[in-house]
């Protein structure tokens, strides 16, 4: 990188420059060597970013007409929806955001997974993520108590009873995040709280997530390490620029379908009905995204182990780097990997479903089986793989396959020879 | 000379960084605790319900502290049944002798002992409970009886206040 060459052309600059190295940092980010071979896939990054400064915008607006007190906040939301100005769509975009914002992490996600990007040496920035979607996680769940329905209330009832399942301290641990014996008005100003400061925690990891990036610099479809900057790479702008935008520009696509034509088709109709601590919805089920994770614990038939289960699911990903011992990063060149991941995707999907199926006879069954597999792709197939499979030959550069010197040569001069 | 220099720094490093740990921890324990129960809540210790409208076969759920309390006025059938169960049956042996002292009346804590949702009156296989969110089965006792609750519905601290009238807390 070329960062410490740079110098600002005006003595303006110069003169800030020295003091505050700012010019430099944009210059890096202008110029930071990106490798070419980039896909769609990657392009989840800027609209993450998108998502976070989405919600973190509708959010104080929101929170300028909201009122966190058990008395009034479910009124203060219709209060919203009704009579404050663009309120309706103010809420909309924050709650829809937050389904678009899961929706791009799991694309992200499952990215990572297929082409390695978890791997050495990008295990900081792999682990920064996690942390990142734990606090996503806390931060939804804190988001969707505020409105005070009841998929709110027993939502927090269910979730915060979590923490009860560990020994000896367990119902202390409750009271204290209930602030008295049930979910109410003390845990609802906590939660309101809580969910406020999280965003700026992400924002903070994003920073440090995108530092660690650029480190190392970007993983690419290939999986290979390349040289930078090289034949292999481009500038950040505009190259990626161009491409983040027109992917953003579909990615909002779908989020304006769901805020402008199908508003709380992700919510749930009970969470329309003010909270009421005496009577739990017949079939209480979480928002779509945390679906996987609520099927591994229905899935276990014992309170403590069912948590662990469930927590453990979350907290395996962050020592993935360690257990998938195979050196070849993407599964472009990993034949059985390939299969494997697309397994766990149909795994994760069908977790997903039976999630918010009721826990009982075949889908019970079914939870049980996906949930096992769960733990065994990560716990065994992937250790196992990484010295069993039969990787294919990876190339020496991006530009090699074409360029001739591969193992592909004879196709790749064939395909020069006919553009001749 | 200069070993004894090294203790007296080794000493004051120690001192000093255990007057820290104190102040630290007696400055972090308020923030803690602030979040515990206050004065107000606390408060909130006792509820007195009149149940003269009840009639055998029926339950009352009333609030008390944020969370609502079944009385039930129990059948003849309900107690034979809650009564002959063998205590190696249960999951979590109470006997019913214990829980209901005058056997027409059930008074607990109607929250699943699971995840805290409220189970519904009736249902399930033991003909007494069923909790909709996990799918735990409580008997004619309120004992669990199957699913992922670990223990029985709670029994709160509860009295005749006279003959139509139940003081919870």
């Amino acid at each position: 990188m070329s960062d410490h060459d740079y110098r600002p052309k005006s003595k303006v600059g110069q003169w800030f420059n020295d003091r505050l190295p700012l010019l430099t940092l944009a210059n890096h980010l202008t110029d930071y060597p990106t490798p070419k071979n980039l896909n769609y896939w990657w392009t989840f990054g800027g609209i993450l970013t998108f998502c976070l400064i989405t919600q973190i915008v509708t959010g104080l607006t929101l929170a300028m007409h909201y009122i966190a007190h058990a008395d009034m906040a479910f009124e203060s939301v219709e209060h919203i929806m009704r009579d404050v100005n663009y309120g309706w769509l103010i809420r909309y975009i924050h709650a829809n955001g937050a389904s678009m914002f899961f929706l791009a992490v799991y694309i992200h996600i499952f990215r990572s997974l297929f082409y390695g990007s978890y791997k050495s040496p990008r295990e900081i920035i792999w682990i920064l993520g996690i942390i990142i979607y734990l606090l996503m996680m806390a931060a939804a769940f804190m988001g969707y108590v505020l409105p005070w329905g009841q998929m709110s209330f027993w939502g927090a009832t269910v979730i915060t009873n979590l923490f009860s399942a560990i020994p000896l301290v367990g119902e202390g641990i409750v009271t204290w995040l209930w602030g008295g014996y049930s979910v109410d008005n003390p845990t609802l100003t906590r939660f309101f709280t809580l969910h406020y400061l999280i965003p700026f925690l992400i924002l903070g990891l994003v920073v440090l997530h995108i530092w660690a990036l650029h480190v190392p610099g970007n993983n690419n479809p290939v999986g290979i390490d390349i040289k930078k900057p090289s034949k292999d790479t481009v500038p950040f702008h505009p190259y990626i620029v161009i491409k983040d935008g027109f992917a953003l520009l579909m990615f909002m696509i779908v989020f304006a379908f769901f805020v402008f034509y199908a508003p709380n088709i992700l919510g749930h109709a009970d969470n329309y009905i003010e909270a009421n601590p005496m009577v739990t919805p017949a079939h209480i089920v979480p928002e779509w995204y945390l679906l996987p994770f609520y099927a591994i614990l229905r899935s276990v038939p014992d309170k403590l182990l069912g948590v662990v289960a469930m927590l453990s699911a979350i907290l395996i990903l962050a020592v993935l780097p360690w257990l998938d011992t195979s050196k070849i990063r993407s599964a472009v060149f990993r034949p059985l990997y390939k299969q494997f991941y697309w397994i766990l995707v149909a795994d994760v999907l069908i977790l997903g479903y039976v999630g918010a199926m009721p826990a009982e006879g075949l889908y019970l069954l079914i939870a049980r089986v996906a949930t096992a597999y769960y733990f065994l792709h990560f716990l065994v197939i992937l250790p196992v793989l990484g010295f069993k499979e039969k990787t294919l030959p990876v190339p020496l550069s991006i530009t090699e396959p074409v360029l001739g010197g591969s193992p592909n040569l004879a196709a790749a001069r064939n395909k020069e020879s006919k553009i001749e | 000379m200069s070993e004894k220099k090294t203790k007296r720094r080794d000493f004051l490093f120690t001192a000093t960084t255990a007057v820290g740990a104190v102040g630290a921890a007696a400055v972090v324990w308020p923030m803690i605790d602030q979040m515990n129960p206050d004065a107000s809540v606390k408060a909130l210790a006792s509820t007195e319900v009149d149940v003269s409208s009840l009639t055998p076969g029926n339950t009352l759920t009333v609030l008390w502290r944020g969370k609502p309390v079944f009385i039930r006025r129990r059948t003849q059938e309900e107690i034979d049944e809650a009564r002959s169960v063998k205590m190696e049956d249960l999951i979590h042996p109470e006997k019913d002798e214990d829980r209901a002292k005058n056997p027409e009346w059930l008074v607990m804590l109607g929250v699943c002992t699971h995840l805290g949702c409220v189970p519904l009156n009736d249902k399930g296989d033991y003909n007494g409970w069923f909790c909709p969110c996990h799918g735990s089965h409580y008997d004619t006792s309120g004992r669990i009886r199957k699913g992922p609750a670990p223990w029985n519905m709670e029994v709160p601290k509860y009295e005749f206040v006279d003959a139509n009238t139940i003081k919870i807390g």
